[in-house]
């Protein structure tokens, strides 16, 4: 395995000196490579980058996000997606092709006031998101609690290959849907569920860089260590390294090897 | 401007005790205001000032929004009970002026392109006045905007510097700025080596000019180490261990 060299950056901050590229979070000045936000810096041969510990949500195309219906014009609805643009879904991505605004009930489908998880199909920066529903588990959101955390914790709130996550699920039998934009859902049958994963979240955004945080979180939810699958015991101290990592990455490989991140039936 | 008493004695300690190159004391909490995305209290000597951010967000007016890059919108402003007589609560001229050289000293850090047809508001709230507010105030905003998380090329740390009795002396507070030589505020980027800011008041000839910057600086980089132990304590607690 390469070595991946790690410190604490604040703004200004040199996080490597060379002829490395520039990642994410970082500029080159001169011969270094400087941070731009407060975080925890990662250098290898790929490059150099920092992994951000505040901020908001800033769209990617192909986020699963969750949104809340503002609003609808004749073609669109548009939807707060906890960013600094609202997003718009289509009329068309819900009725097909043939939507006209004449004959269709778009306020029937989608009312103000409805959240739903979607997709952003195209985000270029010159123009406001689009979203889509048309994919499996995308939709409105029937029922459930609604919480929203710093959007820089949603990959430790995932862990390693949705570990974290699983876990929490698992203990409070309850189901969560994590958007990358901070806001999750909790739904589950009994309220004491509901709270412990609601409690357990908050803690992992709190203590979100701090070590040995997997097993704070089973402790407090009371899981015996032979329960946990996936060898997750082993793989801990690993898990909190490389945490923070790159959420892209994680959540593309959640979507392969569990069907999909947010594990429930929303539609 | 008259100087009718001396504002430095024998020993060379000033109106407050301090002596020529002494900071006063200087304090810095994160994050104190939940519902900004970015916040910060400074206490500088007798000055206390809130700073917070909010965004990027959205542009109201949309007029307003920028299409290549992010707009920054500052309010400085002083709460009616920070002096000793009642300051109206309305925005004076003096107000609009230091809104818009913090604007403009923070401005230079911050990576704007990043942020097209957005906005990032910066509110800097004087609770407690006592000289050299616009430097707190572009201090706590620079850590406020750090820990809103906006990509940011370099800190802004602002330290004054000025004369008095014939001196050159950092830190000016309240009654040296009325009652001394000069007064000279600068906002620097301490990693970067440039200066943001630089406002003079009074009478300098360019030697004592080029000392007093050169304080001035100085007391940007002493600045520059408390906002960075400010931040590293609210983000990293004690595991400092990281850090090379």
């Amino acid at each position: 395995m390469q070595e991946i060299k790690r410190k604490y950056v604040i703004p200004g901050d040199i996080v490597a000196e060379g002829n490395l590229k520039p990642l994410v979070n970082v500029f080159r000045n001169g011969n270094s490579i400087v941070a731009t936000r407060i975080g925890i810096t990662e250098s290898n041969k790929e490059g150099a980058k920092v992994i951000p510990l505040s901020g908001i949500y800033f769209p990617r195309a192909n986020d699963v996000v969750i949104g809340k219906i503002l609003d609808h014009s004749s073609l669109s609805w548009s939807v707060d997606i906890n960013s600094c643009f609202f997003a718009h879904l289509p009329a068309q991505d819900v009725f097909g092709r043939d939507f006209s605004p004449a004959h269709d009930d778009m306020s029937g489908q989608l009312s103000s006031g409805d959240v739903i998880v979607a997709r952003i199909a195209i985000f270029d920066r010159t123009r406001d998101p689009i979203l889509t529903i048309q994919d499996k588990d995308l939709g409105k959101i029937p029922a459930g609690e609604l919480i929203k955390i710093s959007p820089t914790r949603v990959p430790r709130l995932i862990g390693k290959r949705g570990s974290m996550i699983q876990t929490i699920e698992q203990a409070s039998s309850t189901r969560i849907t994590i958007g990358q934009n901070g806001i999750i859902v909790v739904s589950g049958k009994d309220k004491e569920g509901i709270s412990l994963a609601i409690n357990a979240i908050h803690i992992v955004e709190v203590e979100a860089h701090t070590s040995n945080l997997t097993q704070r979180i089973k402790q407090l939810l009371n899981v015996p260590e032979s329960e946990i699958e996936n060898g997750d015991t082993q793989a801990n101290h690993e898990m909190n390294e490389t945490a923070m990592n790159d959420d892209k990455d994680i959540s593309n490989k959640i979507d392969k090897e569990t069907g999909m991140m947010n594990s429930n039936g929303t539609r | 401007m008259v100087q009718d008493r001396s504002l430095i004695d024998e020993s060379g300690k000033r109106s407050d005790g301090r002596i020529i190159d002494e900071l006063r004391e200087v304090k810095i909490n994160v994050g104190i205001i939940k519902n900004a995305d970015g916040s910060a209290l400074i206490e500088f000597g007798k000055n206390k000032i809130i700073a917070a951010v909010y965004g990027p967000r959205e542009v109201h007016p949309k007029h307003m929004a920028q299409t290549d890059r992010c707009v920054v919108r500052c309010r400085y402003h002083m709460s009616p009970f920070s002096t000793d007589t009642r300051k109206s609560p309305a925005p004076s001229r003096r107000e609009t002026e230091i809104s818009k050289v913090i604007r403009e000293s923070l401005e230079p850090a911050l990576i704007l392109e990043d942020y097209p047809r957005a906005a990032i508001d910066i509110f800097i709230e004087v609770l407690q006045a006592d000289g050299g507010s616009r430097c707190a105030g572009i201090t706590a905003a620079s850590v406020a905007l750090a820990d809103a998380g906006i990509n940011m090329r370099d800190m802004v740390s602002a330290c004054a510097a000025g004369k008095v009795d014939d001196k050159i002396v950092i830190d000016i507070n309240d009654t040296e700025d009325k009652e001394g030589g000069a007064d000279m505020p600068v906002a620097y980027m301490p990693n970067l080596k440039k200066i943001t800011l630089l406002q003079l008041d009074g009478e300098l000839n360019p030697n004592e000019f080029n000392n007093c910057l050169e304080e001035a600086i100085r007391g940007c980089l002493k600045v520059y180490e408390i906002q960075r132990s400010s931040l590293i304590e609210k983000y990293f607690g004690d595991e400092k261990g990281l850090k090379e």
